[in-house]
This record gives structure tokens, sequence and C-alpha cells, in this order.
């Protein structure tokens, strides 16, 4: 039976060859430049660096992108404070990809080089696009494969492998004139090394400080799925509400969820304003603990601060000035952009041990940060 | 073998509703809302993958925030 | 060895979509449908204006990019063709036409604009992707139909507009 269904859906597809009816007409990305500086600055560490995009057709039907981005760390960070000494370092990543329209999808492929003097990570990934009911929904299909490779300053025999499997389902709905959805699902599996080779966790001891280091040990694998939801609605001329929803989980026990809700201005067709607020807040992993009972106490250990219970929220300004490129003939369009990000992390179960004083009872950490970015984007 | 089955099964239902003459209830004609740079969920892909870049760093969850979910507000 | 399984489904899933791809050009031999719109200045403009005429009739709005970037190359055929029995008709789909007005002014066409604000030319020729291209041949009959627009499709229009001028 199953055999016979299946057949004659099979058969669909081709008969949908002699349906003269089109469908609708997908477009490539416009091509477009962008020049970006970032810059992060929170809890001790700061990281700035350029991000250069450039995306272009090269014919019709395919359109090329390449990207440029560097990370410049420096971190004293509550981790680095704790237990090593604050260094500085740099992350360069390079990706290519190609987009390439065929009839109403688009097929793409693309491929990241990251690097850094202790770790190296590759991924390659492929999607498909396609519109269907008369382009009310886009559909979207998303493998990416990566590839790690860990490495530690301190010990340049050690190198330990990762691979990571990415699935994504995107579906982006025309609901009316004025609104308009998208859902998202993402699954990821990793599998291999997983932990930094120099966080360490604490466990109580004897002694004046009441606590010793260990290095951490994280599980061999780890799966996740998230499922987002978002829409933007289109209140008048100018004037767009947006939000969002995601739900997490994962195999190492991390529940979260995250919310956003923005305003979009335009402002004189030449200014657009935007504001938005984020909230996030995450459960700890099974195996996380501020302090172990002794050492070695569990197979799996781990006390980073990104695997504890906290929240965090954001808030989020940004303004694009658009200029006349009037006198500039090969440009179609211009903007300028500054975007400022404020976040505030609190966390629940993850003690400042800078603090000193009786082991398991500092406060907890909490540290505000600052994202700024600057960027000018060409149309042409 | 089952999944591929299946997946082939999705496929080719994706095909059949993309060719189907069902009427879209927004006409392509009727998207001068919807086709306004302010509607758009990716005005600004560097800022935006920049931003979840900055949280995935920091946070536990991941997945499901990029370009083609929910907008980053990034302008 | 399961991974394995679900790379080659995706794969499957790509090759089943290939499998299906639409014709994004028609054929067809069928009247078109008349329509009266008015242009800029108010002055009603009939389809049956231009019997005997090879018409180009092109569905746009200030909105689509695509539209956007056909404009002056639809400029350019109808200088070229009008003199041989040619006309192009612009027929914009806002409900707002000051919008198109702003285009214009920077874009500006000689060929007839008319204005489609209730969008019932629209529906009567079922414009499914923006822009939408129909090629009325000189006795009237819708020839060919180009759905959106990429790259060297005025090319098409070209070829497609000579043979008919030419019947």
């Amino acid at each position: 039976m199953l055999r016979r269904i299946s057949v004659s859906w099979l058969l669909a597809p081709l008969a949908c060859l002699l349906v003269i009816q089109p469908c609708m007409a997908q477009v490539l990305p416009e091509d477009r430049a962008d020049i970006m500086v970032h810059s992060y600055d929170g809890g001790g560490v700061t990281v700035t660096g350029p991000s250069l995009l450039v995306r272009k057709k090269v014919t019709k039907d395919l359109s090329l992108t390449a990207n440029y981005y560097v990370d410049s760390i420096s971190s004293a960070s509550i981790d680095v404070l704790s237990y090593a000494s604050p260094y500085k370092e740099k992350r360069t990543e390079v990706s290519v990809g190609a987009d390439y329209l065929l009839g109403d999808t688009i097929l793409s492929a693309g491929f990241t080089n990251s690097n850094e003097n202790d770790f190296k990570a590759q991924t390659a990934s492929f999607g498909v696009r396609q519109e269907i009911f008369g382009g009310l929904t886009v559909v979207s299909l998303g493998y990416a494969r990566g590839w790690d490779q860990v490495g530690q300053i301190t010990d340049l025999d050690f190198s330990r492998e990762a691979e990571k499997r990415l699935y994504r389902l995107g579906v982006s709905q025309v609901i009316t004139k004025k609104f308009v959805m998208n859902m998202d699902f993402e699954g990821i599996t990793d599998q291999g090394y997983l932990n930094n080779p120099y966080r360490q966790v604490r466990y109580e001891a004897p002694g004046a400080q009441g606590y010793l280091w260990q290095s951490e040990i994280y599980p061999e694998t780890r799966t996740s799925g998230a499922v987002s939801l978002g829409g933007r609605y289109f209140l008048g001329e100018g004037s767009v509400v947006y939000g969002s929803a995601r739900v997490y989980s994962d195999t190492w026990g991390i529940d979260a969820w995250n919310t956003k809700a923005g305003y979009t201005y335009i402002h004189n067709k030449k200014w657009i304003f935007d504001a938005s607020y984020r909230y996030y807040t995450q459960s700890s992993a099974d195996f996380y603990s501020d302090m172990f009972p002794y050492v070695d106490a569990q197979n799996f250990l781990g006390r980073d601060k990104e695997i504890s219970t906290f929240n965090d929220h954001s808030i989020r300004f940004d303004v694009t000035y658009d200029f006349a490129v009037d006198k500039w003939k090969f440009l179609e369009r211009g903007t300028l952009n500054f975007g400022y990000n404020h976040i505030l992390f609190s966390y629940d179960d993850f003690r400042n041990v800078l603090e000193g004083g009786p082991a398991g009872t500092e406060s907890f950490y909490d540290f505000n940060a600052g994202v700024i970015n600057v960027f000018v984007s060409f149309w042409f | 073998m089952h999944r591929l089955i299946r997946l082939l099964l999705i496929a080719a239902l994706l095909q059949v509703a993309a060719c189907s003459s069902v009427e879209p209830w927004v006409k392509p004609y009727e998207r001068a809302n919807l086709a306004t740079e302010e509607m758009k969920f990716d005005r600004n892909p560097v800022c935006e993958s920049y931003m979840n870049h900055v949280y995935e760093a920091r946070e536990g969850a991941r997945g499901a925030s990029g370009s083609a979910g929910a907008g980053c507000g990034c302008n | 060895m399961i991974a394995r399984n679900k790379f080659s489904s995706f794969l499957a899933l790509i090759l089943a979509m290939l499998l299906s791809l639409p014709a994004v050009a028609g054929n067809t031999d069928k009247p078109a449908t008349p329509f009266s719109l008015p242009d800029s200045s108010g002055t009603m403009i009939s389809l049956d204006d231009y019997k005997g005429q090879v018409v180009l009739i092109n569905f746009w709005a200030s909105w689509c990019g695509p539209c956007r970037k056909e404009m002056p190359l639809l400029e350019a055929l109808h200088q070229r063709y009008e003199p041989l029995g040619f006309t192009m008709l612009g027929i914009n789909v806002e409900e707002d036409s000051s919008l198109a007005d702003g285009f214009l002014r920077d874009t500006p066409v000689t060929f007839p604009i008319l204005y489609d604000r209730e969008n019932t030319v629209s529906k009567s020729y079922d414009v499914i992707a923006m822009p939408t291209t129909i090629i009325v041949d000189r006795e009237g009959n819708v020839r060919f139909i180009h759905h959106g627009y990429k790259d060297g499709y005025e090319n098409d229009y070209q070829d497609q507009v000579r043979t008919l001028i030419r019947e």
C-alpha cells in the first residue's frame, strides 16, 4: 500500500512539468557589499574586528558571496582571572557561497573556514529554497557539516577533533497583505571533543581558600533542537512592529527560551530607526556545578557560565541613513549604519570567586556588555 | 530506506503544492506593503550573523536564530 | 550509517525538487482580454486603440526590484520598434500611484503608463508574478507570456516582438 501511494505521489512532480500554469518566479539576492567594524566589550572581554561581505551575480542564475571576518580578542574574563592569565588572540573566518536559481528553486552551497592558533573549524553547507502556493509560502531546507580541530597553546601535541551535523527547516508565510510570519527548526548534533581545554571546574578542598581547580570534562556527544516563530506586521507607511520567540532543548539538560520585540520606523525615506528588546533565559546543564563536593565527583564536570542557569536582557538601537548616490552611477543605493546593543547577564548559580570569602558563599556573578557595530552598505 | 521514501513523499507533496493552482489569497500585485524595506526579515545579513555569533558564544542555546529566522532588528 | 542515510535522503529531496522545474514562459493563442485604464493625465486608454499593432503589456510596481530594473530596457525596446507598428503599455498595479510617478520621474519612459489601481486588469490577466509581461500580436491574440524578470529576458522580448512585427 505504502509503495503504491509513494509511486503515485512520485509521479505527481513529473505530471507537474505538464501543468501549463507556471509557479511564481523567485529572485536571487541583490548584489551588495558591506563593510562593518564591530566591537564587544563586557565582563573583561573585548572583541573587535572588521567584517566584509560581497555578493555578486555572475550570471542571471548564479550569485556568489564571500565574507571575511575577524575577531581580535583580548580576554581578562572572570574565568581567566580565576585560574589563568589574561590573553589575546585572533580568529579569522573566511566564507564563500553560491546561490543558483533554477526555476522557482534556489540551490545554495557554502564553505566556511575559521582559524585561531588553537582552534580550527570548517563547515560545508547545502540548502534548497522553494516557493509554494503561488509564492505565499517559502520553504527552505538546509544541511551542514562541520569539522573542528581543537588544540592547546601550552601543549602543541594536544589535538582533538569534533564533528557537527546541522539540519534546518524554515517556512516563511505571507498571512495577509500586512503580515508575514516565519518558522524555523534547527537540529544540531555534535560528536567528539566538545570542551574547552583551558576551562576548569572547582571542587571543595581543605585549605584557606576552601577549593581547588581541575579540568572540565564534557560529554562527547550533544544533540539539540530549537524552534523559533517570528512575525512582522505593517502598521502603516514606514512603520513596522516585529516579534519572535524561540524554545531550545538539548541532551545536556539545557532548556532555554528567548523572546524579542521591536519596532522599525522610516523617516523621510532617508532614515531608518529600529529599537528592540530581547530576553533570554536557560537552565543549567545536568553536569554543571559551581562547586563540586570533591575531585572527580562525576564522570562529567562543567562550570562554564554559558551552561549555568542564567538570563540576559538586551536593548538595541539602530540607525540607518540612506545616502543619495545619484552622482555615483555605478551604485544603486548606499547606506550608513550604526547599531548599539546593551546586554545585562545575571547568573543564578555561578558565583564570583574573585570576591573571596568562604567558598560557596560568594555572590552570584553578573555583568554588562556593550556591542557596537558600524557599517556601510552598497548596492550595485 | 523508509526514511528515504518518506522524504521523497514530502518532496513530492511540496512539488504538488508548488505547482498546484491554489489561489493565493495575497496576489503578487498586492504586495506593496510586504515588499517595503521595513518589512524585510533580513535587511542586514552581516549585522545579523554578527549578533547571532555574539549570542551563541555566550548562551547555551544554538540554532534557529539565523537569517531565515526572525529578523535581528539590525538595520 | 544513519548519518549517511540522512544525507542521501537529503540529496534525494533536492533531486525531487529539481525534477519538477516549471516553465517560466508560456505560449498561448487566446484573444487578449480588452481593457480600458486611465493614464497619468486621466485619459482612458484601451487595448483596442492599438488594434493592428504588436503590443507588449508589462505589469509592474515601483516596489518590485526586477520591474525597476526592467523599465529602462523596455523603454529602449519601445523606442526601437515603435516606428514599425509596435507599442509598449506599462500597467502599474499600485493602489497609490504617487509611488509610481516618483519612480518615473527618475526613470522616464515615453510609452503610456496605465494605472490599474483596483487591480481589475491584473486579476483578469492572471498576474501570478511581478513583473508579468504579455505580448499581443496584430490580430489581438496573446502570443507570449513571461513571469518575473531575469537578466536577458529583454532579448527574448525583442526576438518575439520582431517575429510578430514581421507577421
